[in-house]
């Protein structure tokens, strides 16, 4: 039979594709790892080398709980970035929804308008902002309400916003096109009202690149550094900004014992969903 | 299954928030600081609580800020840029308030043209006496109104002796290397700076804006390109000490620190000063317009200028004082290093390098043209 | 019907709080970037006050210098961009299999590296390819060469740099288009006798298409325009267009310029993303 003849070579590319998948996301993890495992290795050398391990030590985990500004600037970060993230993700998967299922004046336009945050050089998006802070948006609130501002933590979370928004989209977006409708339909059928068949059926569905879009605007927040450095007001470093000042004089290891303690903070957070999950 | 990695993430930024109710870094301190009892910290009654302080990283010894905070009941709070563009475009823009800042020499002269600095009051920073002729009065700040010198130096090349056993003080070392040498050079990734190397070698001034010579230094470069792994003015130390480089053009105290063991340096790495010429530049303490809190920032200038302190922040900082009054407190050693005090006829030999205007897009131009000529 | 009435007023609703941060925040600051660059460059790197107009800076970007740099770069993103989707994507049709519990976890390992710094990440992968790095201390420790390997400061490990900061960026919205797509229909495929290619590209490949057309433009656009990464792996010698923009709002102290150079770029960039979008959008048209 035709199908039998052809079923031992197709079950054999089937293996073949199916090794070849394994070997491939193997290969990834390992590049995306190695330069963590260095980092990690190296946040317990002795000295401030990273260029050779002299011995053990944990005097930068130690120096790293006592280094205020360090700590100050993780802090800034992860507020600027979960805040950031919660808000982009909101609008943004609204704004997805809008596009994808209505049809109003101006779409279009709005539609090329959102990839601009992402097509603009960062540097120019930073130095744009200051301008615009400077030279537009104080003035008018003091003549407003009279109060002076200046830039600080807000304004570098009001950037952050704008450029989250529309990585949240674009990937909430793709999710939507080819959307299958008939599930909603069906939900509406059976007599649910429409903010119930969103909750019930829609949102389930779109979850996973909700929280695509979400974890991409974390991830950039957390580590931007263009759009930051211009929108910064004084002593309201971010991490990428108190590293980069570093630089000059060497990146310590201390660093390195912050981005390890990061890095195991992330991972219990994924052992504990996982634990979470097992009770299902 | 979402729904539970929703509520670790949850949870994990719940725990994180919390963490982050603590207060910033920026408080005032829980304890309310004893009034000024130094003689150094000029009219109490005036001082304010917090000065804002915008500086290079690294360039203040951490002691003399606490020093400071504990004689006059100051709070310093330090923010850091990494070029004096930057700091151009923060101050320029307004709303960020900072009280002192470092710009360096040619931003001086700008600045000054721009209006953007505070003339400075000398009955409040009466140190400025200590500070010698040759540093005082220079071409950016003529009168001597706007700022007062921070640190000086130059920038030359560190050489690794243990593997160059005959250094020569000229550019021929980079521009005409020899077999063991080529591949294990860098210079500093910085138009002027480079360009102005090969200008001085060739013999033309460091601020010549003569299109020919600037394309004759454009070939000398591009000449020079294989030899050079790397235009680099961050880590540059980091690799002469690792061994990537045996020569590199870089700053003298990021050399000077290269080269002692006790700063994460390797022994044998020397800085030597080129005769065809070599840039000098000098950081400046100055007040910005605007500033919240002149008076105090006033004070803390007359500090850092007080001889002792002076010192103190040289040895930790690795480059030249131009506090003439703070010689007797430096180690000797140190002041007798001719790559970070160099002797009075290498100053003939030494070229600022200036603002040239309009030029500065043939500068760019140039660059560009380099660059896009060497990539592979 | 009174439910299309509502709808046609729902649409600008839900849009509406990203349109207004967006005008107020990214486009009124984009105008002011657009004024800068018609106007004369001044001494201290802003504007010549009294403002004086010019054509010149736009003019200047058709140099075969300029365009050169800017080709050069639509080559290094192109390749970052292949690198990423082609090794991306598998990935993501991986993770799509594992069991539904696991999956959220692995994109969360897929991101974690990007949550430490990326400039100490930088910095340790450059530490890698060091002539006396890890890569090769390994490599002529096995005997597979007796020299170390050039592998810094040049093209290779640019794109290798860039890959290692955008591969996410391909990653999330693959998985998201393939994870909604029914993997068991290239099983019963494959039972019924086509062959895997051929199921692959008439019924995979489409159905995740809007996926693979984000990833492409989440990465090829930043990654034209970026320049710390080709700063620090390529060693100042691998000039791209975002290397050139950044100096020119650094030490060239060319705002006009750099804001001229920055439209123009991302000009030509939108309009490549809309023409790309408009050809993948019709429907099953290869990438």
């Amino acid at each position: 039979m035709r199908s039998s003849a052809r079923a031992p070579s197709t079950g054999l590319a089937l293996r073949l594709g199916k090794a070849g998948l394994a070997v491939n996301a193997l290969g990834i993890f390992a590049f995306l790892y190695v330069p963590i495992l260095i980092l990690i290795v190296f946040s317990f050398n002795d000295t401030r080398t990273v260029a050779r391990m002299t011995g053990l030590s944990l005097q930068w985990y130690e120096k790293l709980f006592v280094n205020r500004e360090l700590l100050a600037a993780a802090r800034n970060s992860l507020t600027i970035a979960l805040t950031s993230t919660l808000v982009a993700t909101v609008m943004g998967t609204l704004t997805a929804l809008g596009m994808d299922r209505f049809r109003f004046r101006l779409r279009k336009t709005f539609d090329t308008v959102l990839y601009l945050p992402i097509v603009i050089p960062e540097i120019v998006m930073g130095i744009s902002l200051l301008l615009f802070f400077n030279l537009a948006f104080f003035p008018v609130i003091k003549l407003i309400s009279g109060a002076s501002l200046s830039l600080g933590l807000w304004t570098i979370l009001i950037g952050h916003i704008a450029f989250n928004i529309p990585f949240v989209y674009v990937i909430v977006r793709a999710r939507l096109v080819g959307f299958d409708r008939t599930l909603e339909e069906a939900a509406r059928d059976l007599g649910a009202d429409e903010w119930r068949t969103f909750w019930r059926v829609t949102f389930p569905l779109l979850l996973p690149g909700i929280l695509g879009g979400a974890l991409m605007a974390f991830t950039l927040s957390l580590d931007d550094f263009l759009v930051t450095v211009f929108t910064a007001g004084t002593a309201s470093p971010t991490m990428p900004l108190y590293i980069y000042s570093l630089v000059r004089r060497g990146v310590t290891p201390e660093i390195n014992a912050l981005s390890t303690v990061l890095l195991l903070a992330s991972m219990g957070l994924i052992v504990l969903s996982l634990a979470a999950q097992r009770r299902e | 299954m979402k729904r539970h990695a929703l509520a670790a993430l949850a949870a994990g930024a719940v725990l994180v928030a919390a963490c982050a109710q603590q207060p910033a870094a920026t408080e005032p301190p829980a304890t309310p600081m004893p009034a000024a009892t130094s003689e150094r910290c000029g009219d109490p009654t005036q001082l304010s609580d917090q000065l804002f302080f915008y500086t290079w990283v690294e360039y203040i010894d951490p002691e003399i800020k606490d020093q400071f905070e504990t004689e006059c009941g100051v709070t310093i709070v330090e923010d850091n840029f990494d070029s004096n563009e930057t700091l151009l475009a923060k101050i320029q823009a307004g709303g960020a308030n900072y009280d002192v800042i470092v710009p360096s020499d040619y931003m001086v002269s700008i600045m000054i043209d721009e209006g953007i600095l505070e003339p400075l009051d000398f009955s409040v920073i009466t140190n400025i006496d200590g500070y010698g002729a040759g540093f005082t009065h220079q071409y950016f700040d003529p009168e001597q109104a706007y700022t007062v010198p921070y640190f000086f130096g130059t920038s030359g090349l560190a050489v690794d002796t243990n593997l160059i056993a005959a250094p020569v003080d000229s550019w021929s070392m980079v521009f005409e290397p020899s077999p063991e040498v080529c591949g294990k050079i860098s210079m500093l990734d910085d138009e002027r700076e480079t360009i102005g190397a090969a200008l001085m070698w060739l013999g033309y001034p460091i601020n010549d804006t003569d299109p020919a010579h600037l394309e004759e230094a454009k070939n000398v470069l591009i000449q020079q390109a294989p030899c050079v792994l790397t235009y680099d003015s961050q880590t540059n130390d980091d690799l002469i000490i690792q061994g990537e480089t045996v020569i590199g053009h870089m700053w003298t105290g990021d050399a000077i620190l290269a080269g002692l063991p006790d700063y994460g340096g390797r022994e044998g790495i020397a800085y030597l000063i080129m005769r065809e010429g070599t840039t000098i530049w000098q950081d400046n303490l100055a007040i910005p317009v605007g500033a919240p809190n002149k008076y105090t920032a006033m004070v803390f200038i007359n500090f850092l200028s007080d001889p002792e302190i002076a010192a103190q922040n040289a040895e930790y900082v690795g480059y030249g004082s131009p506090n003439e009054a703070a010689y007797e407190f430096i180690d000797p050693e140190i002041l007798a290093d001719e790559g970070i005090y160099p002797a009075a006829e290498t100053f003939e030999r030494l070229q600022w390098i200036e603002d040239v205007g309009d030029a500065l897009e043939l500068y760019d131009l140039t660059w560009t043209e380099f660059k896009a000529s060497i990539g592979q | 019907m009174s439910g299309s009435e509502n709808r046609s007023r729902r649409g600008p609703l839900l849009v509406l709080p990203a349109a207004a941060w967006l005008v107020v925040f990214f486009v009124l600051p984009l105008v002011l970037v657009l004024v800068i660059s018609f106007v004369e460059r001044g001494r201290a790197g802003g504007v010549r006050t009294p403002l004086v107009p010019t054509l010149a800076y736009y003019i200047r970007l058709f140099d075969p210098l300029y365009i050169g740099i800017f080709l050069k770069s639509v080559r290094i993103a192109l390749l970052v961009t292949a690198v990423c989707v082609l090794t991306g994507y598998p990935l993501g049709v991986f993770i799509g299999r594992a069991p539904a519990r696991l999956r959220s976890s692995l994109m969360m390992l897929v991101m974690i590296p990007f949550w430490t710094n990326f400039l100490v990440r930088t910095y340790a992968m450059k530490q890698l390819l060091a002539a006396e790095g890890g890569v090769n201390g390994l490599l002529l420790g096995i005997g597979l060469i007796r020299e170390p390997l050039s592998l810094i400061f040049n093209e290779f490990s640019v794109v290798l740099g860039l890959v290692y900061g955008y591969l996410p960026f391909a990653v999330l919205p693959m998985y998201a288009s393939i994870e909604k797509f029914d993997l068991s229909l290239m099983e019963a495929a494959s039972d019924l006798g086509a062959n895997l290619r051929r199921a692959f590209l008439r019924i995979m490949l489409p159905l995740t298409l809007p996926g693979v057309v984000a990833a492409v433009v989440l990465v090829f656009v930043p990654v034209v325009g970026a320049f710390i990464t080709p700063d620090i792996m390529g060693g100042g010698k691998v000039e791209m267009i975002g290397t050139l923009i950044n100096r020119q709002f650094g030490v060239a102290r060319n705002w006009p310029f750099g804001s001229a150079m920055s439209l123009a770029l991302m000009l030509m960039v939108v309009v490549g993303v809309i023409y790309y979008f408009r050809t993948a959008d019709e429907g099953v048209r290869p990438l």
